[in-house]
């Protein structure tokens, strides 16, 4: 790795709080161009809202987040939040930028569900079609009238080349939930990649899968990444695989960050084995 | 103080109309709390109870004919949810309301059949529909008696839904559907409790509302029935004492629109009529739209968020 | 090769079309008032205007997932405005009696002046399409803050909006543009136009109304099936998925409550054509329950079973169950029962059956081209193997 590469993803300072509620707190990371990143925790740690803090589905009450050395997001605790913020860097931040997801997977991040979400009555071809949506140029007129037939006719293409990649074209008219689990969890990065994106967030990818399934699907992630050169952040549970794959790794523990680095760093590391295996009495280790 | 004096009839008698809307209004809401369905046939139930009474006291008196009218619509209440809203428990939410319109189209066709579309006289009830000076105003008893009776009402519903056993499970209910019914409580016999609450408290608002109209008509049900369900979302929908609130507000302004003009006219702010009495259905929609914009829960209404 | 086979099922289905709408002028030609078949004229006429309304209403509740129930104002809003805007200068005053007309344009006569025969046409045609902006316009302005709202909460509130341009519409105050809480009338209507053929007329009163539902429902089969049409069922199926995959919510959502409220504007003034009359008290909520019982009737989904389900709704309650209210139905003699009214209680009980126990409706998510594709494809899968 040189210390060239471009940085994708700069999350700095974010706190997401809810109520009185601090489920992220005070986090920091970074993701560079073509590496893949993986943040572990244990369940409840914050590693879900992190994504949607990063994808816009909620607004951080502190902090900033860079995407392609842009400030993408940014928000201080105001409102209501002035009073109950329990988190730190308060006076960091004094304006609020929030966008909505499609607003930021159009600047080239997309994600995939911890449980899956694909569009339930319509065929894996049109699943992935629909992804496309968002590269059209034309209005609502000359969709109607077929004035996009050229777009239209090179978008489908590229569907069908996608689908050919991640080996679906054979269920291509299925229905998309008639699709073995595994295949569903394909289809999703399908439709992910669809919107080609620089960032590709995958939330729990292996969620529900057997040893078998989990291989496959380590390697499908590595062969993204060169195929498509996207970067990619994801969320994991299953170790195997996130040490496989991983260039560096992020533990958070009750929305906190306790630690970072490569997999042999991690795997060495006291403060994550103790939250993973959970500790008797914090006196014992100091 | 002549803008007082001319003021407060309409104050009194919004709040009549307003306690008669928080009878409907509460089988709105606790139906909505339980199996978050708006129950668009709740105005036409009203409405069917107004002409039973129509066709009961034409030929039994009236200690006999007003506790049957009131059985009657609670069993019709029963039915309908039995036959209407049961089979589709599990189907899409969409569904449930789609049958409620039905179940209403229907209600209104039959009431249409069988008045052949006239208005029926609804019979002067003695003693409550004679007319009294209040004030130096003079009105019916009914206008009086009105919201004290709702009061009475909400206090005796409010008792049962605290501190007995159904009313217990009718919270735990509205909390959680699927784990009410892992811990056991008998989800449809909640749920008809609830039908039946509703629409005995409707039917009593029936007697209520009617005495002070000449009639009734297949959709005499339709408008009271919004204004009520309306007044259910202004409190915050699922909140009884919400509903009673949101009722008197919505009574209380629609009645004063009824005679805005004239007020106007004597504190001297206009000369002419100019029509706002036209408006008095259409504000308690401005009212619904209004609160909808800015507190989308209603007044006490809990917040509930996606998961993602 | 799919694309060519697209291709040659919209040329059938174009052929199709345009020989319903022949059969159309012969019908209304051949068919007298006398005739007991010419209740299939109003059925085509009131038929279409609804397939129209159930259509546009299908593009919001069954294709994006709203649950709108706003429809009847903004058909109010396309029959007034058409109304409005065709009514001739000389029959203005009768109209008006009470108030002095506001609007004294007539789009009929502006254009028959410098171009006769066309300029009529023309003119009608631009009332139309102005009711359907009209309609669009107001949506546009209801939907900033309405389209945030979730399921019910939205029903509710389209359904309070329409309430709300009822009781405007009837104000004594825009008597002059509306003429308050009397009806419109003498504007331009269906049953006055003709064509006149080297001296012989050819009548095209069912013709005009068939031909702008057919156009109008044509045009969102289009937007159904384009990229817009697509996102729209995304937002239906997963709105949080469509957002993730870079669908603005707000921007699809306000276009298919624009456009769906634009056709349903253009239903409005066809529906005034039709009735000759337009009248604010006639778009009550009880319209909108009758659409969306179409749409469910047919299947919430399908735009073909919109058009089945409000052509058989028209057909049962205004001509086959007719019979039910005076006196005699399919031969049986019971004019105690059989009396006004009896059809609709029988047609409602039907509509609550198809509601319990097919909740699919006739088409379930289905179109009509699909149930002939069906058949021809099983064979060749067989061959193949």
């Amino acid at each position: 790795m040189s210390e060239e590469r471009k940085q994708v993803l700069k999350v700095e300072n974010v706190t997401m709080q809810f109520g009185g509620v601090v489920a992220v707190n005070d986090l920091n990371l970074e993701v560079n161009e073509g590496e893949i990143v993986a943040i572990i925790g244990p369940n409840g740690a914050g590693k879900t809202t992190a994504f949607n803090v990063i994808t816009g589905v909620y607004a951080p009450t502190n902090g900033r987040v860079y995407f392609d050395g842009k400030c993408i997001v940014e928000n201080f605790p105001h409102g209501k939040m002035k009073k109950l913020y329990k988190g730190e860097n308060a006076g960091a931040y004094s304006h609020a930028t929030e966008p909505t997801p499609d607003a930021l997977t159009k600047m080239g991040m997309a994600r995939t569900f911890q449980n899956i979400r694909l569009w339930k009555s319509m065929t894996v071809f049109d699943n992935v079609l629909i992804a496309k949506h968002l590269k059209r140029t034309s209005n609502l007129f000359s969709a109607a009238f077929r004035g996009n037939r050229k777009e239209e006719q090179a978008q489908r293409e590229e569907v069908l080349k996608l689908l050919e990649i991640v080996g679906l074209t054979d269920v291509k008219d299925e229905l998309a939930t008639s699709l073995p689990y595994g295949k569903q969890r394909r289809l999703e990065i399908a439709r992910a990649l669809a919107t080609q994106p620089k960032l590709l967030l995958l939330d729990e990818p292996a969620a529900g899968m057997n040893p078998q399934e989990t291989q496959e699907l380590t390697h499908f992630i590595g062969e993204i990444r060169d195929q498509f050169g996207v970067t990619i952040l994801l969320i994991e549970h299953h170790m195997d695989l996130v040490m496989d794959i991983s260039d560096r790794i992020y533990v958070l523990d009750f929305g906190k960050l306790i630690a970072q680095g490569v997999p042999a760093e991690i795997q060495s590391n006291e403060k994550v084995i103790d939250a993973y295996l959970g500790v008797v009495d914090d006196a014992e280790n100091p | 103080m002549s803008l007082v004096r001319t003021v407060l009839p309409y104050i009194i008698s919004g709040i009549s109309v307003g306690g008669q809307y928080a009878l409907i209004a509460i089988g709105y809401t606790m139906v909505y709390g339980i199996l978050r369905l708006i129950n668009f046939a709740h105005g036409d139930v009203f409405m069917v109870a107004g002409l039973m009474m129509v066709y009961l006291t034409a030929s039994l008196p009236l200690y006999i004919s007003i506790p049957l009218m009131i059985i009657l619509t609670v069993l019709i209440g029963f039915t309908i949810e039995r036959v209407a809203y049961k089979p589709l428990r599990t189907a899409p939410r969409m569904s449930v309301m789609i049958s409620a319109i039905g179940v209403s189209y229907l209600l209104q066709n039959l009431a249409l059949y069988i008045t052949g579309g006239l208005n029926k006289n609804y019979p002067a009830i003695p003693w409550i529909s004679d007319r009294i000076t209040v004030l130096g105003m003079e009105t019916t008893r009914v206008t009086v008696i009105t919201p004290f009776l709702t009061i009475l009402l909400v206090v005796a519903l409010v008792f049962l839904i605290n501190h007995t056993k159904i009313g217990m499970a009718m919270r735990a209910v509205s909390v959680d559907f699927e784990t009410s019914q892992l811990m056991g409580i008998k989800i449809n016999n909640v749920i008809s409790a609830t039908f039946i609450i509703g629409t005995f408290l409707a039917a009593v608002g029936s007697v209520l509302y009617f005495t002070n109209y000449p009639g009734v008509v297949p959709t005499s049900g339709a408008m009271p029935g919004l204004k009520a369900f309306v007044a259910a979302v202004f409190g915050g929908i699922g909140s009884i004492p919400g509903a009673v609130i949101g009722a008197f507000i919505i009574g209380i302004c629609e009645s004063i629109i009824k005679g805005l003009d004239t007020i106007l006219i004597v504190n001297g702010a206009i000369t002419e009529q100019i029509g706002l009495a036209t408006f008095s259905d259409a504000f308690t929609f401005i009212l619904l739209i209004v609160i909808l914009v800015f507190k989308p829960t209603g007044l006490f209404g809990e917040k509930t968020t996606d998961k993602v | 090769m799919i694309e060519n086979k697209n291709r040659k099922s919209a040329w059938i289905a174009f052929v199709i079309v345009l020989l319903f709408l022949a059969l159309v002028i012969v019908l209304d030609q051949i068919i007298k008032p006398t005739d007991k078949m010419y209740m299939l004229l109003t059925v085509l006429q009131k038929g279409s205007v609804y397939a129209l309304a159930a259509v546009s209403m299908n593009l919001l509740n069954g294709y994006t997932g709203l649950f709108s129930l706003g429809h009847a104002g903004f058909m109010l809003i396309g029959a007034y405005t058409y109304a409005i805007f065709t009514i001739p200068s000389t029959a203005r005053d009768t109209v008006y009696q009470y108030y002095d007309a506001a609007i004294r344009i007539s789009f009929p006569e502006i254009f028959s002046g410098a171009l006769g025969g066309f300029g009529t046409v023309l003119g009608v045609a631009l009332a139309v399409i102005l009711a359907g902006l009209m309609a669009a316009l107001l949506a546009y302005l209801i939907g900033l803050p309405v389209l945030r709202l979730k399921s019910d909460y939205l029903a509710i509130a389209t359904l309070g909006f329409a309430e709300i341009i009822r009781a405007v519409f009837q104000w004594s105050k825009l008597g002059p543009v509306t003429n308050g809480s009397n009806l419109l009338k003498s504007f331009a209507r269906t049953s006055t136009f003709k064509l006149n053929l080297g001296g012989s007329t050819v009548s095209l009163s069912t013709f005009v109304p068939v031909l702008i539902a057919t156009i109008s429902i044509t045009v969102i089969v289009l937007i159904v099936n384009s990229t817009y049409g697509r996102a729209f069922k995304a937002i239906r199926d997963d709105e949080v998925a469509a957002e993730a995959m870079g669908i603005n919510l707000a921007k699809h959502k306000m276009i298919s409550f624009v456009t769906s409220s634009f056709f349903a504007g253009v239903a409005g003034a066809t529906m005034a054509m039709v009735l000759s009359i337009a009248q604010a008290n006639n778009f009550k909520s009880a319209m909108t329950y009758e659409i969306l019982l179409m749409v469910v009737l047919g299947g919430i989904g399908s735009i073909s079973g919109s058009v089945i389900g409000a052509m058989l709704f028209i057909s049962a309650s205004e001509w086959w169950l007719r019979g039910l209210d005076s006196g005699s139905f399919l031969g049986i003699n019971a004019p105690g029962v059989f009396r006004n009214g009896f059809r609709l209680v029988v047609f409602s009980v039907a509509i609550m059956i198809v509601v319990l126990f097919f909740r699919k409706g006739i088409m379930g998510e289905k179109e009509l081209p699909d149930l002939f594709r069906k058949r021809k494809k099983a064979p060749v899968k067989e061959a193949a193997e």
